[in-house]
């Protein structure tokens, strides 16, 4: 599952793929023509719309890529740079830069490429741009409050809107799709027949938005890929490829006094039961992320069972059966869910099944109780154990 | 403008998959202008080691505990850049040292107005953290309201402040 830095790909190795993909965004842009300042200013007077149909298509493109891929389970959403907002400052510094193309004809990537093939002009927009980031540094320290202001943190467009991403790229390809439309219109009136969108016939302008909408039409209709095996695990019917078993309150409670070192609890109650009723030794996972990046390690070992607990035993199987289907083995639930461990181990007076047996077992679960209890005061006493995170990949300009 | 480049449409579409390559391999988008950051502040610290250790813009990214500014992931991202537009242009027969300007202005004028333009750029992305490939596409890419802020942000102002840079792009009245 993508991505493969850091984990896969080493620091060093990652600036070879930079190279690499680098050699590729070069190659691409130079071959769409963006070499050339007066067609990239183009889009502003109307008699070239390049930069509009490349830019939309390329980011419709790679906004439905990026949600197949996760609905695929081949790229992790949550692994991925997203570059935070300040709201004030990238509204101003878009703004300057807005000014910037209009005087300069290029914006940074497109002006490498075009000294690249020998543009004095551009090579004159990259040495002053460098002067351009020498002078916000130097007046930086008296910038910085501003700089730092209205910050969103990493904040995502569909979130903000209340719709989910897949709809929202179905709407910016359709958005994309308007604006070639009437920019062709306009950049026919302005440009006549020189317009480069007459330069290759109809039928290609209908197919390539016909395209564009399939894929992101896809990506919208696509489910995630946890709502799919959610789907896949809760269907009547289903039984896992891996043997999951229900573990009883007692066996659980036997494992866990007897310090068995092949026994992992996954707690999914969520911080305020736990506090409450804590189980020694578990790992604490919230509900709605067990599939994430972070706990992998714990489950990923196959000689040790995993037991999930939760609030039900349906969430608790459901979880187990999840992590089956992520390719994790070795999984057990809690049968009863956690009120059966509550009512049975950690209340006295429980009823203890059979006659003969019912001493034996009231006076285990009276052992096990006041274990548990001196476990449970042991770690609370050696403090918490730092959260885990997840790495992060970090991005940005 | 004498010859014909790719299609805007298949353009734009190995444009995002190259963007979507990087994104799958790395987790992070692609960039420009992080580059331009990383050599001024390597010229900066290499020059003025006390300077840049009393701003913080600097002192964030070189002095004592800090690697080369220069071994940064855009700088040689920006390099294959370089050598990409390079392999295409020379593919194309676009290689060809030169001014290109509008028809109403000198090539000095072309050249300083160039590298204005660049003066704004390189400060505009510092604030906004990033530029037209670092923010606006790469954050588009995932959705970020960064990325659309920034995109609606430069091509909103250049759309409404074209008319009072036409003399630098457009040919004059007579001409037309």
């Amino acid at each position: 599952m993508g991505p493969f830095v850091p984990d896969l790909i080493t620091d060093q190795l990652n600036l070879v793929v930079a190279l690499a993909v680098g050699f590729l965004f070069g190659f691409v842009l130079e071959q769409a023509g963006f070499s050339s300042s007066r067609r990239l200013v183009g889009v502003f007077y109307g008699y070239d719309l390049t930069v509009l149909r490349v830019f939309f298509t390329a980011a419709v493109t790679a906004a439905a890529g990026i949600l197949l891929l996760a609905a695929g389970g081949l790229l992790d959403l949550k692994a991925i740079f997203v570059n935070p907002t300040w709201l004030w400052p990238a509204i101003v510094g878009g703004a300057i830069m807005g000014l910037g193309f209009l005087l300069g004809g290029f914006c940074p990537g497109t002006s490498v490429c075009a000294a690249a093939i020998g543009k004095v002009d551009a090579m004159a927009f990259l040495g002053g741009s460098v002067l351009g980031v020498f002078s916000y540094a130097e007046l930086f320290p008296r910038l910085a409050a501003f700089a730092d202001s209205s910050a969103l943190g990493p904040a995502l467009v569909p979130d903000a809107l209340g719709v989910s991403a897949g709809l929202f790229v179905l709407l910016l390809a359709a958005a994309a799709i308007a604006a070639f439309a009437v920019g062709g219109v306009v950049e026919r009136k302005v440009a006549g027949a020189a317009a480069p969108s007459s330069a290759f016939p109809r039928r290609l302008h209908v197919a390539s938005a016909a395209l564009l909408l399939a894929v992101a039409g896809l990506a919208a209709a696509l489910p995630d890929r946890k709502a799919r095996l959610v789907a896949k695990v809760s269907a009547p019917g289903y039984v896992p490829h891996h043997l999951v078993r229900p573990m009883s309150p007692d066996e659980l409670a036997f494992r866990i006094v007897d310090g068995d070192h092949r026994l992992r609890v996954v707690d999914l109650r969520g911080e305020a039961a736990r506090a409450a009723r804590p189980l020694p030794g578990a790992v604490s996972v919230p509900a709605d992320d067990v599939l994430g990046r972070e706990w992998r390690d714990v489950f990923a070992r196959r000689m040790v069972q995993k037991v999930v607990v939760a609030p039900t035993e349906e969430e608790a199987r459901t979880a187990a059966f999840l992590l089956v289907e992520t390719g994790f083995e070795n999984l057990a639930y809690l049968a009863g869910g956690f009120p059966a461990f509550e009512r049975t181990i950690l209340t006295p007076g429980a009823p203890a099944g059979e006659p003969r047996f019912a001493p034996v077992v009231e006076r285990f679960r009276t052992e096990a109780r006041a274990a548990l209890a001196e476990r449970a005061r042991l770690e609370k006493e050696a403090g918490t154990p730092a959260p885990r995170k997840a790495k992060k990949v970090q991005g940005g300009c | 403008m004498n010859d014909r480049p790719m299609n805007p449409y298949l353009a734009g579409v190995l444009l995002g998959l190259v963007l979507l390559l990087t994104v799958f391999v790395t987790g992070r988008g692609l960039g420009a202008s992080g580059a331009t950051k990383s050599v001024v502040v390597a010229a900066v610290g290499a020059a003025a080691p006390e300077h840049a250790a009393a701003n913080p813009f600097y002192a964030k990214l070189v002095g004592p505990g800090h690697e080369n500014p220069l071994k940064a992931w855009l700088v040689f991202e920006v390099a294959g850049v370089l050598l990409g537009a390079f392999v295409s242009g020379l593919g194309a027969g676009r290689l060809k040292v030169g001014t290109e300007r509008g028809p109403r202005v000198s090539v000095r004028g072309r050249l300083l107005f160039a590298a204005a333009g660049g003066a704004l750029f390189g400060a505009g992305a510092q604030l906004a953290r990033g530029c037209t490939s670092g923010a606006a596409l790469s954050g588009m890419a995932v959705l970020s309201v960064a990325g659309f802020v920034t995109m609606l942000a430069i091509f909103g102002t250049g759309f409404a402040f074209a008319w009072f840079t036409r003399g630098l792009w457009l040919p004059g009245k007579a001409e037309r």
